[in-house]
């Protein structure tokens, strides 16, 4: 799981369960994602001298991950508020399947947006069942397909609903409310996910799996997301594309991780970025996607790495093992060929390679 | 037990036992048996409803007072002041301040007032510090998922406020079931009632242990149901 | 009301009514008899409340005896003591000291009790004995409530001093409003703004001390935010 973009497979149902929603009411199919523009987006405070965005301009395609990354003092989170109505725009718009988010009340345009934050915010005085009905409750759905989206999300996210139902957030570890918050917003089906910092308060950890589990989740309901993140490590990881904002404001570029990391557009990108993004371009590709040479006759003694590792990881397990070769193994354990620094070498300097840009 | 000897007996129901009284030991339970039904029964009724009108009419006039403050801040202030004044004006003194003004006068209304008055602090102060507990992003969230202002108030700030606000109920009642006491100074029924007529009575012991004991037994009553529906209606709060 | 208002600045005469006590040295005494018992119960219960506080024991006990105290209507007290105990000013003064200690410990227990422990830790980390950290840290932070639960007290004790009357002591501002046959209706009145003004001159004074007393830096508005 490497950012990589994968297709989804029409005829697998987008959520556990979805024929059984199917035949409940309102919810009568599971939505499909729309398309986010800004356009000359611009956000000024009154008596601020400097605006806290101006004029971003992006486009999130459908079941697209956009992340807004940058350092604090960017407007990414200010953005993102934008987009729900949180905090009123200054100037520009900004259309959600083409249509302006003006064009609603507040109150009806948040109900079809997900929404999640650091803290996460779940009501302590609900259990966790009520508290993922929240939207669907607010938009009046019946009492039997209330209890059934959330059984479906809960299972969704990995939890029991019968355990984990009644209880209170209280109760939960931070893994688990977090789990629980992202399963909250998608509870309506909407077709925008916002989420702001959603695993900044986890440990290194915990975070890890959570990133893994709501890209999995991703590529099976396929939402647009867009993504806030001061973590370029985050922003890579979990973006289709990655839109870095620099203080002030200010679009410094939009492109997809991989293009951010060959050519960042100025120094600011470049110095965000990082200086070790050559190694970090590596970590996009797994052992998988490359020609690897016949491991011959390596010997048993040989350190072996499945395909499903990072190129970035497969070379600094090289690099510890002194440069000793890797023999590498797919996913039935059997031997598929051999990783060396000649092979890490010559991906760096192939003009299609997953070392070129 | 002494027998009365001598002079016509005049039948009382305000006083039964005519030896209990001029003996006037610790406890007569013969007399508070005969006196139950026509003297003490009668003041515990009054008693309670007296309480419970106060609470409820304090209680609605503290909400609405402690949710503008809520939304406007400036507002406490004033608010604090003058239910503070109110509230430290000893209770003797409110009832026969209330007692002239028009409309009021020796009756159950300037009662009420006075017992309205002293519930208005504790309820305006803890509902109010009940509604500011809401943590921050549990309020985001809910704006964030689209709740009107209204719905907010209601499934989210009012519910998270409930601890606070069982709380300023439990001490306004129990405050106001001790102040009652005080109300047959300008004549309304209360248990103070038999406790006056003990005092005029050369210090009945019986009554005044009887009216007393059932005041003390009707606030710890109170306060213990008051704690059990906080148990009952917040169950969030043993979660952990 | 006018009539009230003149009876008071006579000082508490009523024409044609013979002579009738001071409304002044009523006044003076009520606030002797309150003081009195403040006083006493503030040496009782301060000491008794800051230290289980300190100590973070007896919570059970600390609070609840403020709800007892809560449930005891004054005037049934003061009554059963008088008639156990006879009338009297020692008398009277027990059942006010009794009636005084319970506010008192209960808000000095949970003041003390409740000062954040990471501050009393970082204090006894620095070396400061269990006297300096109480002196210096805990009590300093917990004046503002202990200070409420003297005022509460104070109030309270100078409201059952005038509903002494009412159990029968004589000498005290409840006379007046007691005895409508001698002061008449507009003389009631007039003593029930003289007790009015009483406990409320106490509040404001109280609360003057305690702005005093508080250190600068946690001085806040009424809306919890630091000044």
């Amino acid at each position: 799981m490497a950012g990589s973009i994968s297709e989804p497979d029409p005829s697998e149902p987008l959520v556990q369960g979805a024929e059984h929603a199917r035949q409940l009411g309102p919810l009568s199919s599971p939505r499909p994602a729309l398309d986010l523009e800004l356009r000359n987006v611009s956000k000024r405070y009154d008596r601020a001298r400097t605006a806290a965005i101006e004029d971003l301009s992006l486009t999130v395609g459908a079941g697209e991950v956009c992340v807004l990354v940058g350092p604090s003092g960017s407007g990414k989170t200010t953005a993102m508020r934008l987009i729900n109505r949180l905090i009123p725009l200054s100037g520009g718009e900004i259309l959600l399947g083409g249509r302006s988010v003006l064009d609603r009340a507040e109150v009806e345009l948040r109900r079809e947006i997900g929404y999640v934050i650091q803290q996460v915010g779940l009501f302590p005085h609900h259990t966790v069942a009520e508290n993922i009905a929240t939207v669907p409750r607010l938009l009046g759905w019946r009492r039997e397909q209330i209890a059934d989206r959330t059984r479906e999300l809960l299972e969704l996210i990995g939890m029991d609903p019968e355990e984990m139902g009644p209880r209170y957030p209280a109760a939960l570890s931070g893994g688990q409310r977090q789990r629980v918050g992202v399963a909250r917003a998608l509870a309506a089906d909407p077709p925008l996910l916002l989420m702001d910092e959603p695993f900044g308060a986890i440990d290194p950890i915990t975070r890890a799996r959570l990133q893994d589990e709501f890209l999995a989740l991703q590529a099976r309901v396929r939402k647009t997301v867009v993504f806030v993140t001061h973590d370029i490590d985050e922003a890579i990881k979990m973006g289709d594309r990655v839109a870095v904002l620099r203080q002030g404001g200010t679009l410094a570029q939009y492109a997809t991780p991989s293009e951010l990391l060959c050519a960042p557009a100025d120094d600011f990108v470049a110095a965000f970025v990082g200086a070790d993004r050559g190694l970090k371009r590596l970590g996009l590709s797994t052992l998988a996607e490359i020609e690897l040479p016949d491991a011959g006759a390596l010997n048993g003694d040989s350190p072996r790495v499945p395909d499903s590792m990072t190129l970035r990881d497969a070379l600094s397990t090289l690099l510890l093992g002194g440069g000793a070769p890797l023999v590498v193994l797919d996913a039935a354990n059997q031997v598929r060929g051999q990783f060396t620094l000649e092979v890490a070498g010559a991906i760096l300097h192939s003009p299609d390679g997953a070392g070129a840009c | 037990m002494l027998i009365a000897a001598g002079g016509p007996v005049i039948p009382d129901f305000n006083t039964g036992a005519f030896a209990c009284e001029r003996a006037n030991p610790l406890f007569c339970f013969d007399w508070f048996s005969r006196n139950w039904g026509g003297v003490l029964w009668p003041a515990l009724r009054e008693h309670v409803l007296l309480t419970v009108v106060a609470v409820a009419i304090g209680f609605a006039i503290s909400s609405v007072l402690a949710i503008l403050a809520y939304r406007r801040r400036w507002l406490e202030r004033p608010i604090v002041a003058v239910t503070l004044v109110l509230y430290t004006i000893p209770s003797i003194a409110l009832f026969e301040l209330l007692v002239p003004i028009r409309g009021l006068g020796l009756s159950i209304r300037s009662a009420e007032v006075a017992l309205v008055s002293y519930t208005l602090l504790i309820l305006f102060r803890n509902i109010l510090t009940g509604l500011r507990a809401v943590p921050e992003e549990v309020l985001d969230a809910a704006r964030g998922m689209g709740m009107s202002s209204r719905q907010l108030l209601w499934r989210v700030e009012l519910p998270l406020a409930l601890p606070a606000i069982v709380a300023g109920l439990r001490i306004a009642t129990v405050t106001v079931i001790s102040l009652a006491t005080i109300a047959p100074l300008i004549g309304v029924q209360s248990l103070g009632t038999p406790i006056f007529a003990a005092i005029g009575n050369n210090l009945f012991k019986t009554e005044l242990i009887a009216a007393g004991g059932l005041a003390v037994a009707l606030g710890l009553f109170a306060d213990g149901a008051f704690v059990l529906a906080q148990r009952a209606l917040t169950p969030w709060t043993r979660a952990r | 009301m006018s009539a009230a208002l003149r009876f008071i600045l006579r000082d508490g005469q009523v024409p044609g009514a013979g002579p009738l006590p001071s409304l002044i040295h009523l006044t003076l005494s009520t606030l002797a008899v309150s003081g009195i018992g403040i006083g006493i119960a503030l040496v009782v219960a301060l000491p008794i409340g800051i230290g289980l506080g300190h100590l973070h024991r007896g919570s059970f006990i600390a609070i609840n005896i403020g709800n007892l105290w809560r449930s005891l209507p004054s005037l049934a007290v003061l009554a059963i003591a008088v008639a156990f105990l006879g009338l009297g000013l020692v008398n009277v003064e027990a059942a006010l000291i009794v009636l005084a200690v319970p506010p008192i410990v209960t808000n000095a227990y949970v003041a003390v009790d409740g000062v954040d422990r990471d501050l009393v830790d970082a204090a006894r980390g620095m070396g400061m004995t269990q006297w300096e950290v109480l002196a210096r840290v805990e009590l300093p932070l917990s004046l503002p409530l202990i200070f409420a639960g003297i005022r509460t007290a104070a109030v309270f004790v100078v409201a059952t001093t005038t509903i002494s009357a009412l159990a029968g002591y004589s000498g005290t501002l409840g006379d007046v409003i007691n005895n409508e046959t001698s002061y008449r209706t507009y003389g009631v009145l007039g003593g029930a703004i003289c007790v009015a003004l009483l406990a409320l001159t106490v509040e404001v004074v109280l609360a003057g001390v305690q702005r005093a007393l508080t250190p600068r830096g946690l001085l806040r508005g009424t809306s919890g935010r630091p000044l």
